[in-house]
């Protein structure tokens, strides 16, 4: 679905400011191609099938990668030593390689001539498994899909279930579906982005969310399942590929079939100080997941948004979703996958603060024509005041219809008061359903005229834009990260979380997974 | 004037409420009659029940409006009055530059597993909150801002580090009480770490916290919803400044905004 042209945008500034995207965005990439990280090579194992976790709770996937990197280090791949070590015939499959690698009983070594192509050839066959997997998934969502169908409007309505208690969320969920949700995400546990590992298993204990785990994935998208089926509509599952574990997370999510993962190129180094480069390697590689399941991923520009002013920082959105494109579509994302975000979070005393959202949330629908844009409610000028909170709502949807966003996330009147409760969950939907049921036609009258207010903001926004995008890319994007561009935070390439699990590769490296993938790409273009 | 009061609709002395509930029944008569009962024992006299809605098959939305039998006596009203004298930013760095003759050292952080920094950096980034500049543009205060998510131990540690005059924490999950035990553990970590004359000023602050906890919580001041950095700097400037006497501050207050 291509979205008309409602402002007249300079074109040959659009053109300029993907070029400057794409210039900012070309060395990240290549770092990113040149590195490995413990993540990156656990998710390659739970590719090969490697699950379970350890009594201590920690996961085999982890036991195994550390003792290789402990051994042989990561930077040739771990699947090589892994697969090698398998080959010697002591250990029946992975799980009982990693049992007995926990109890300190295995060599790793780096294998050659005939004995690297024997288990380079284990490892594509093992990765080969969990990659068709994701395969089926995908073809088992086209084929639901076309069984129950797709939700009659746009935007789709998303909702947000937070329990802590997966076994709590399912019928939540369920209720909300029902309730008129189009998109259900299962926020994650408070700190679960920090843990340098999966949690095992279905979880009853979550602070603020519920843990994201493989089982978890599995047990939410079957009763999704039977209530699409109940409702006649897929119901779309969301949950969050961020954090150390980015990789493995989008790995789980691809073979359990979850349809939407929030996934960003700088979030977590802005909002969750985790080092810069371990972010932008986890990311390719699990953008290139995504792709192949065909997830849709959702970025995070609204939270620069939440720290910074939304006029003043109106243009580091715009920035940050020409640099998401360009890591998304060189990760082999197409369009209808990106689902970039933005956010309704003008100071509600500013005048024309309503005019101000229009142009914003228009530039984006109009730069991104193609990309099922994620609209996020207003949360940083919500107060206490749970009327004016419904009101301001009421607005956020009317822009959203407006300016014919395609992922609606629903505000909540007691933000910042309470977790929602079942009744502010049920007005907020009726808020909703008031706003497209009179207005949902409107993109069709609203034209707002070339020279007013609304086009002339729109371009300056992109100039502001054009002009930020012009530093990064004489900066470099690490430094411009360090230096607080975004969201205000400096987040040097050389600190943060997580940077000791990141490798340089060695010219030896190999990965089966980032081997089909990198072709799966290739063969795209 | 009168020393007791009751809600006010239209006419003085109405008591005139309303209250919004959501029962676990299915809407029928007999859920509506549930909530004006409700309602009553609530307090209200002559409940009406205004709307009532079906949310599921076994949940009922109502609003309801009644008047309050209560009165409210205004003598028996307990709250933290602001003990401490409003500074401008100025007046705030006059001090310190006088008084303390170095800078002052806050180190920040939400501690736990809150990623929520919206309130720590309201009150320290130098963009502020409701107008007023955050305590990073305050130029005798040196602000040390650790972020989200940070071990009540490495908290510990960078106060000492730094010699931190206060520490400002801000917590903002309440799930299961967190923002409590997470503001108990720092207190102790400090008092175990560090003896009294040592420990910095234990400040911490949050929309759900209630201003009157601070000595239960084991911490020198609870900040509430509605904290201005304006509010923590005076405080803090009152309490390690200018504490023995309280009058200087005063007068500090009128020396800066006249020379502002």
């Amino acid at each position: 679905m291509t979205a008309a042209p409602l402002l007249s945008l300079a074109p040959d500034l659009v053109a300029r400011a993907r070029r400057l995207a794409a210039e900012a965005g070309r060395p990240v990439v290549d770092m990113a191609r040149s590195h490995t990280t413990v993540s990156v090579e656990r998710a390659t194992l739970r590719l090969a099938g490697l699950t379970g976790a350890d009594p201590d709770g920690i996961p085999w996937v982890n036991r195994l990668v550390d003792a290789v990197a402990e051994q042989t280090g990561i930077e040739h791949g771990v699947a090589a030593p892994v697969f090698h070590a398998l080959a010697r015939g002591e250990h029946p499959d992975l799980t009982r390689l990693a049992h007995a690698c926990a109890a300190g009983g295995v060599r790793f070594e780096l294998p050659s001539g005939e004995a690297l192509k024997t288990a380079r050839g284990l490892a594509r066959a093992a990765v080969g498994e969990g990659l068709d997997r994701i395969d089926a998934q995908r073809r088992g969502r086209a084929e639901m899909v076309a069984e129950v169908g797709d939700p009659p409007q746009r935007p789709w309505i998303y909702l947000i279930v937070a329990t802590g208690d997966i076994y709590e969320d399912m019928p939540q969920a369920q209720a909300a579906a029902r309730a008129g949700a189009d998109v259900i995400a299962v926020i994650r546990s408070t700190g679960q982005s920090l843990l340098d590992y999966v949690p095992e298993g279905a979880t009853r204990e979550g602070f603020a969310g519920t843990y994201a785990t493989g089982e978890n994935f599995r047990l939410m998208r079957a009763a999704l399942d039977e209530t699409s089926r109940e409702l006649g509509r897929y119901v779309r599952l969301c949950n969050y590929a961020s954090g150390l574990c980015m990789p493995e997370i989008a790995a789980l999510a691809g073979m359990n079939r979850l349809d939407m993962m929030l996934n960003d190129c700088m979030y977590g180094i802005l909002f969750r100080d985790i080092n810069p480069i371990r972010t932008f390697v986890d990311q390719r590689f699990s953008r290139q997941i995504h792709a192949k399941a065909g997830i849709v991923i959702n970025t995070g520009e609204d939270n620069y948004l939440t720290t910074a002013d939304a006029v003043e920082a109106a243009h580091t959105v715009t920035v940050s979703q020409l640099l998401n494109e360009y890591f998304a579509h060189e990760a082999g994302l197409e369009d209808d996958l990106l689902g970039l975000g933005h956010a309704f979070e003008i100071d509600p005393d500013l005048p024309d603060s309503f005019r101000l959202e229009l142009a914003h949330a228009l530039l984006a629908r109009q730069l991104f024509p193609d990309a099922p844009l994620k609209w996020m409610p207003p949360t940083k000028h919500m107060t206490g005041d749970v009327f004016r909170g419904n009101l301001l709502d009421g607005f956020f949807n009317l822009a959203g219809v407006m300016t014919g966003q395609s992922i609606l996330l629903v505000g909540m009147m007691t933000e910042a008061v309470v977790t929602p409760w079942l009744s502010d969950r049920d007005i907020a939907l009726q808020n909703v359903r008031y706003v497209l049921t009179a207005a949902s036609g409107l993109t069709e009258d609203f034209r707002p005229p070339p020279g007013g207010f609304i086009a002339e903001r729109a371009n300056q926004v992109l100039g502001e834009a054009v002009d930020l995008l012009e530093r990064i890319s004489d900066d470099g994007l690490l430094n411009a990260i360090a230096e607080g561009t975004f969201g205000i935070m400096r987040r040097p390439a050389d600190g943060g979380r997580g940077l000791g699990g990141v490798a340089e590769r060695a010219d030896d490296y190999f990965n089966p997974a980032s081997e089909a993938l990198d072709k799966d790409e290739e063969t795209d273009r | 004037m009168s020393r007791i009061v009751r809600p006010y609709g239209d006419t003085t002395g109405d008591g005139m409420v309303q209250v919004s509930f959501t029962l676990p029944l299915a809407h029928d008569k007999r859920a509506e009659g549930a909530a004006a009962q409700l309602a009553a024992k609530m307090g209200l006299d002559n409940a009406i029940v205004v709307h009532a809605k079906a949310i599921g098959a076994e949940h009922t939305f109502f609003i309801v409006y009644g008047a309050a039998r209560h009165l409210v006596d205004l003598d028996r009203v307990e709250v933290v009055e602001r003990d401490y004298p409003l500074l401008s930013p100025k007046a705030v760095d006059d001090l310190v530059k006088e008084r303390l003759g170095r800078e002052l050292c806050i180190v920040g952080a939400c501690i736990g597993t809150d990623a929520h920094t919206v309130g720590i950096d309201a009150i320290l980034n130098i963009k502020g909150v409701a107008g007023e500049k955050g305590l990073e543009y305050y130029r005798e205060l040196r602000v040390i801002n650790l972020g989200a998510q940070v071990a009540v131990p490495d908290l510990v540690n960078r106060a000492i580090d730094e010699t931190a005059d206060a520490v400002l924490v801000s917590q903002v999950v309440t799930q299961r009480d967190a923002h409590l035990h997470n503001t108990r553990e720092m207190a102790a970590a400090f008092r175990e770490a560090l003896p009294p004359d040592k420990r910095p000023l234990l400040v911490v602050g949050g929309p759900r916290f209630d201003e009157r906890a601070a000595a239960e919580l084991g911490v020198d001041r609870v900040f509430s919803r509605g904290t201005t950095p304006g509010d923590v700097a005076s405080y803090l400037v009152h309490r390690l400044i200018a504490h023995d006497t309280g009058r200087p501050a005063a007068d500090a207050q009128q020396r800066g905004e006249t020379t502002a």
